[in-house]
């Protein structure tokens, strides 16, 4: 451990460490552009320079390894020189623009101006001016702001692994840019609008939206996908405006997929904001009185056999033990979280969690993907193995479609038969996996949402314990979930009870006319024409699928616009806070349920949040309040036969990842990513 | 001055045979294998003792660089010689005759500096532009394989050594080492930061060592003749031979091999045919190329060609390229020129650098007619000093230090030229810069 001196502070800092992070750790505050701790170093914007004894000229503290002895000084008259003349260099061409410019507030060029740089300016020269460049439908460009720190660029390679920017030009003439202007096509690529420390890049969908001044931020949690991202939601007055990340080390560091944060233009439209009902055929408004007296009148004398709920992909823990204790109410075991049909064995946890954890990817050596494809499912998982590929040694197989991952992979096949293939030690790629310390088997929900899918699931977990994944000190069998409310349910329990009805026994319950009531909880990803005559109750918040063959439609909450608890793809308990109240006549859901417990005549206990999460508590004892990761004690794997397995080809569920869910397929933004995901050529043209 | 028989490079206006049989006579791959097998720390322990201080403009010594390579490579890596062979400074063109007459003394000195730094592999990187050269580089070292000095067993050694030519594309700052190594690399040519230096990560990761082309090409002579031979030439710790390049208002413009040392107006007067209309009609000399600042005549009149002596009059020694001007010359616009290559070339990676030359470019080019404020100097002289030291790269500091030297010796004329533009009076003017 190299000990230095900083302003007369000594700090014993990590080997390997730079005199930036040794100044830090002596509470020095170094001013910055370029550098940042997820990406390489760069030191090209030259503002960190500080002085160091016995060294000719000031040095890059950002790049500077330390060594033992060293004595450091960031606030002598040579190092503020230094600052205020980099200070000045990167004002001369910058636009003073500052009260249009979308970054206003919140951008690290006017505060380190205002910290470190002169008070006026002495350059009477002309400025220069760039052409803005065309990135596609969610970062705007200012291209007169850049000041060439290159975080973009290196984020872009690094992290999101598509190494589609550049600089061109060199000296004043160096531009940023795709040098054939077209679309990013990163999931991720809103993350370069945080990384940039001035107005060059924002964002399009919010420009000229808002200030940072007038939001009010919320803490919450992505329920785009099962990552369970940390996010901060900014909102003013009713609405959401946009939505940042959180960091947390542990799930999304601090990135969020495009989805995660470009969707909330989807949060105003077509939502749903009163009560409707069913009348000759056609919608209309009505009370909540009115709806819940239509569901009652529906449900008396019905049998709880001829009643199923489904839940939906973005539901709250909370509104789905609402959802699941009024099901027993009514002495219906016909509730299923799946609603993609994928077979899950629920018997243990292990079983449909992401084991391993997602920072556990980093201590992985070898991984085999079956069936998913994490760069769609899970944008930013994909960011962490990509990380843990760059790092190197870490062969990873594929079993699935052969897509680009941003990574290197060696592709063993596209369906079940290569899987077969581990099983019966045919395949090479076994040696590989028998050779790592700490293997991972990565499922996902493409090899188990169709018929064989147990088989699926036993054979991964075969090819698991085979390989030695499967230890006291390392769990390797990993389910990667696409739904952000999937775990929660499992571990609530949201699945058939007794000889109750699954997923496909309810739609076939209903085609059948064996069931004549369903209660949709945001369910709008199943086949709604298979629903048959049945009563269809949906509870959701917005107009999409569901509320399109509803009889009656309940107006719920969206993720942003309730308290509630979600369990990422790992287990990882989660609670978001509630941004803005929900639209209208709205609710929110776990409430709905409540008050039409009452109606129904099977009242349930609980009356506020708290009494909720006490019975949620319950129902999942053992499974919620259960530590993340840890070791596998049990070798035995989930029913089902590895042997029965079917030919076709493994497909991703996630075909358009900007519009999985009713928020997204709202969204004007995401459609317009999806159509240029679809024709990128149109503006490659140019 | 040089004896005849003092002098390395024998062919430097390529009247003799430049090829394999032509350099043989005049004395190089004599005796090469018997050099190697002296081994590896004799040579670095010859070149050290010789004093030699590398040729292209840093004047770090020579030995020492090569000392710091690895002796042993306990992770496999290999290590790399490179040349810099992309002589782009201007008023510099000594590796060009380097290379187009004498190539064999590269070749062999590439072998020898190989077998010092425990390097297999050796890569010249040489100026695009230099077409020519590079036929001739590359025919050399055809020659020197199908003769067995290069490749397996070279010279019959028992070390294997193999070197390879890359052209660059016309950037001046790929003669910066590391992007030097960079554009080796296929990328674009941008510097690296150091620490940590090339010596222990250089090209494709490898411990690299860069040298001039004349740095190389004097070690085998080095070898030969003994160290005591060379640094008996020139000053303490300014020894040796160096070619000078003498360009501008001279009446012989030329390149010449001479002991370090040699007072700047002998040189001129005795190979340069004197300044032009002659010596008291002498206004300024840039002694090192373009990137070191100017000298007044009054300094020109004593001062000596070497290091240190440059270094105290508050120039260098650089290239050794001497770039004479008369009193025809606008010196402002002269510098202004220089300004605006350096805005050309800088790279943009770095802040000081990429704003801060086009800043003092345009600052230049209305001091140049005058218009300008006589404050603005003060503000000119200010901006080169904020981006002097501050960038990744020795491109900032060039860029600066010639502005800096014409402010200290010619300011009362820029002074004048803005008071003669305030008054109105036309520009005179002398163009001898354009």
């Amino acid at each position: 451990m190299p000990k230095l001196t900083v302003d007369g502070i000594e700090v014993e800092v990590p080997p390997g460490a730079t005199v930036l992070q040794a100044c830090e750790m002596a509470g020095k505050e170094i001013p910055r552009f370029c550098y940042h701790e997820r990406l390489s170093i760069a030191g090209n914007c030259r503002m960190c320079l500080v002085e160091l004894e016995k060294a000719p000229k000031p040095i890059a503290s950002c790049a500077y390894p330390v060594a033992d002895n060293m004595v450091v000084h960031t606030d002598t008259p040579t190092v503020r020189a230094a600052r205020r003349g980099v200070m000045e260099f990167l004002l001369i061409n910058h636009p003073l623009d500052c009260p249009i410019c979308d970054q206003g507030g919140e951008c690290d060029l006017q505060d380190q101006a205002m910290g470190y740089g002169f008070d006026h300016s002495r350059y009477a020269e002309n400025k220069r001016a760039v052409k803005d460049k065309e990135l596609g439908p969610l970062i705007k460009t200012s291209m007169n702001r850049c000041i060439h720190c290159t975080r973009c660029v290196r984020f872009a390679t690094e992290v999101a692994g598509v190494p589609e920017l550049g600089a061109t030009g060199r000296g004043e003439q160096m531009e940023i840019g795709t040098y054939v202007e077209h679309a990013l096509t990163s999931e991720l690529s809103g993350n370069m609008i945080d990384l940039c420390p001035v107005g060059a890049l924002t964002s399009k969908p919010y420009a000229f939206v808002a200030r940072p001044w007038e939001l009010v931020r919320t803490d919450g949690i992505d329920a785009t996908d099962a990552v369970g991202s940390n996010i901060r939601i900014d909102s003013r007055g009713p609405q959401v405006l946009r939505i940042l990340p959180r960091l947390n080390e542990a799930v999304n560091e601090e990135w969020i997929s495009d989805k995660a944060r470009f969707s909330v233009d989807g949060l105003t439209r077509r939502r749903l904001d009163r009560p409707w009902m069913r009348e000759g055929g056609k919608l209309r408004p009505a009370s909540w009185a009115e709806a819940f007296a239509a569901i009652a009148a529906r449900a008396s004398g019905l049998g709880g056999d001829r009643i199923a709920a489904l839940a939906g992909d973005m539901a709250d823990l909370e509104s789905m033990v609402a959802l699941r204790d009024l099901m027993a109410a009514l002495g219906s075991g016909n509730i299923d979280c799946r609603q993609d049909g994928a077979r899950i064995d629920a018997s243990r946890r292990d079983f449909y969690l992401f084991n391993s954890t997602i920072a556990g990817i980093e201590r992985a050596d070898a991984a085999l993907l079956i069936g998913t494809n994490p760069r769609r499912e899970a944008a930013v998982l994909n960011s962490r193995l990509r990380k843990r590929w760059l790092a190197g040694r870490f062969p990873i197989g594929v079993i699935g479609e052969a897509a680009d991952l941003t990574y290197g992979y060696e592709h063993l096949g596209d369906g079940p038969a290569a899987l077969t293939a581990l099983l019966d030690g045919s395949a090479a790629f076994l040696e590989t996996l028998k050779a790592a310390k700490h293997p991972m088997v990565i499922v996902g929900q493409g090899a188990l949402a169709r018929p064989d899918g147990a088989a699926v699931l036993a054979a991964a977990w075969t090819v698991a314990r085979e390989i030695g994944a499967l230890s006291e000190e390392w769990h390797g069998f990993n389910m990667l979930h696409t739904a952000a409310a999937r775990v929660g349910a499992l571990d609530i329990g949201f699945l058939p009870h007794g000889d109750g009805r699954g997923r496909d026994g309810i739609l076939a319950g209903c085609e059948q006319g064996d069931v004549d009531l369903v209660w949709l909880l945001g369910a709008d990803e199943i086949p709604m024409e298979r629903l048959g005559r049945a009563f269809v109750v949906y509870q959701g918040h917005h107009g999409d699928a569901g509320a399109k063959r509803a009889d009656v439609i309940l107006p719920g909450a969206a993720y942003v616009e309730k308290d509630g608890t979600w369990l990422n793809t790992e287990g990882r308990l989660q609670q978001g806070f509630r941004a803005v109240f929900p639209p209208g006549e709205a609710k929110e859901d776990w409430a709905i349920i409540r008050a039409a417990s009452a109606v129904l005549g099977a009242t349930l206990s609980y009356n506020d949040l708290a009494g909720v999460r006490a019975r949620a508590a319950a129902l999942g004892a053992g499974r919620l309040d259960a530590p993340v990761g840890g070791g596998c004690a049990d070798l035995g794997g989930p029913s089902g036969d590895p042997r029965a397995l079917a030919t076709d080809a493994f497909a991703s569920p996630v075909r358009d990842f900007y519009r999985t869910d009713p928020i997204g397929r709202a969204s004007p933004t995401m459609a317009a990513c999806a159509a240029t995901v679809a024709a990128p050529e149109a503006v490659a043209a140019e | 001055m040089l004896h005849d028989r003092d002098r390395i490079f024998t062919n430097l206006y390529g009247q003799h045979a430049w090829r394999l049989e032509g350099a043989r006579a005049r004395g190089d791959w004599d005796g090469t294998g018997a050099l190697i097998a002296k081994g590896r720390d004799w040579i670095v322990e010859e070149v050290k003792q010789s004093g030699l201080r590398g040729r292209g403009g840093a004047g770090f010594p020579t030995g020492l660089k090569w000392s710091f390579m690895p002796k042993a490579s306990p992770d496999g890596r290999p290590s790399y010689l490179v040349v810099n062979a992309d002589e782009s400074e201007p008023g510099t063109c000594k590796d060009r005759d380097i290379l187009r007459h004498d190539p064999h003394k590269l070749i062999e000195g590439c072998l020898l500096a190989g077998v010092g730094m425990g390097a297999h592999a050796g890569y010249i990187y040489i100026r695009g532009e230099f077409h020519a050269e590079y036929k001739n580089l590359q025919a050399a070292i055809d020659e020197a394989y199908e003769a067995g000095l290069l490749g397996r067993n070279a010279c019959g050694s028992g070390f294997d050594f193999d070197l390879y030519v890359s052209r660059g594309a016309g950037a001046y700052i790929c003669g910066e080492e590391t992007a030097l190594i960079e554009s080796l690399e296929g990328k674009k040519g941008m510097p690296r930061l150091k620490p940590p230096f090339p010596a222990a990560v250089g090209l494709y990761g490898c411990p690299t060592t860069v040298n001039n082309v004349e740095s190389i090409a004097v070690v085998p002579t080095i070898l030969r003749r003994g160290h005591a031979w060379f640094a008996g030439l020139g000053r303490p710790k300014n020894a040796g031979t160096k070619v000078f390049c003498i360009s501008g208002h001279v009446n012989k413009p030329c390149n010449v091999e001479e002991e370090l040392g040699i007072p700047l107006k002998e040189l001129i007067e005795r190979y340069a045919g004197g300044v032009r209309g002659g010596w008291d009609n002498l206004l300024a000399v840039i002694p090192g190329g373009s990137s070191v600042p100017l000298l007044p005549k009054s300094i020109c009149d004593t001062v000596l060609m070497d290091f240190d002596s440059l270094r105290e009059v508050r120039s260098g020694l650089g290239t050794a390229a001497v770039i004479v001007m008369d009193k025809s010359t606008d010196v402002i616009a002269a510098i202004a020129r220089l300004s605006r290559f350096y805005k050309v070339e800088s790279c943009g990676q770095c802040t000081p650098c990429r704003e801060g030359t086009g800043w003092m470019w345009r600052v230049m080019e209305r001091m140049v007619q005058g218009r300008a404020e006589p404050e603005e100097i003060d503000v000119l002289e200010q901006v080169t000093r904020q981006v002097e030291g501050h960038t990744i790269c020795a491109l900032g500091d060039a860029a600066a230090w010639p502005i800096q030297g014409l402010i200290r010796h010619f300011r009362p004329l820029m002074e004048e030229r803005i008071a003669a533009y305030k008054a109105g009076r036309a520009r005179p003017m002398p163009l001898a810069a354009e």
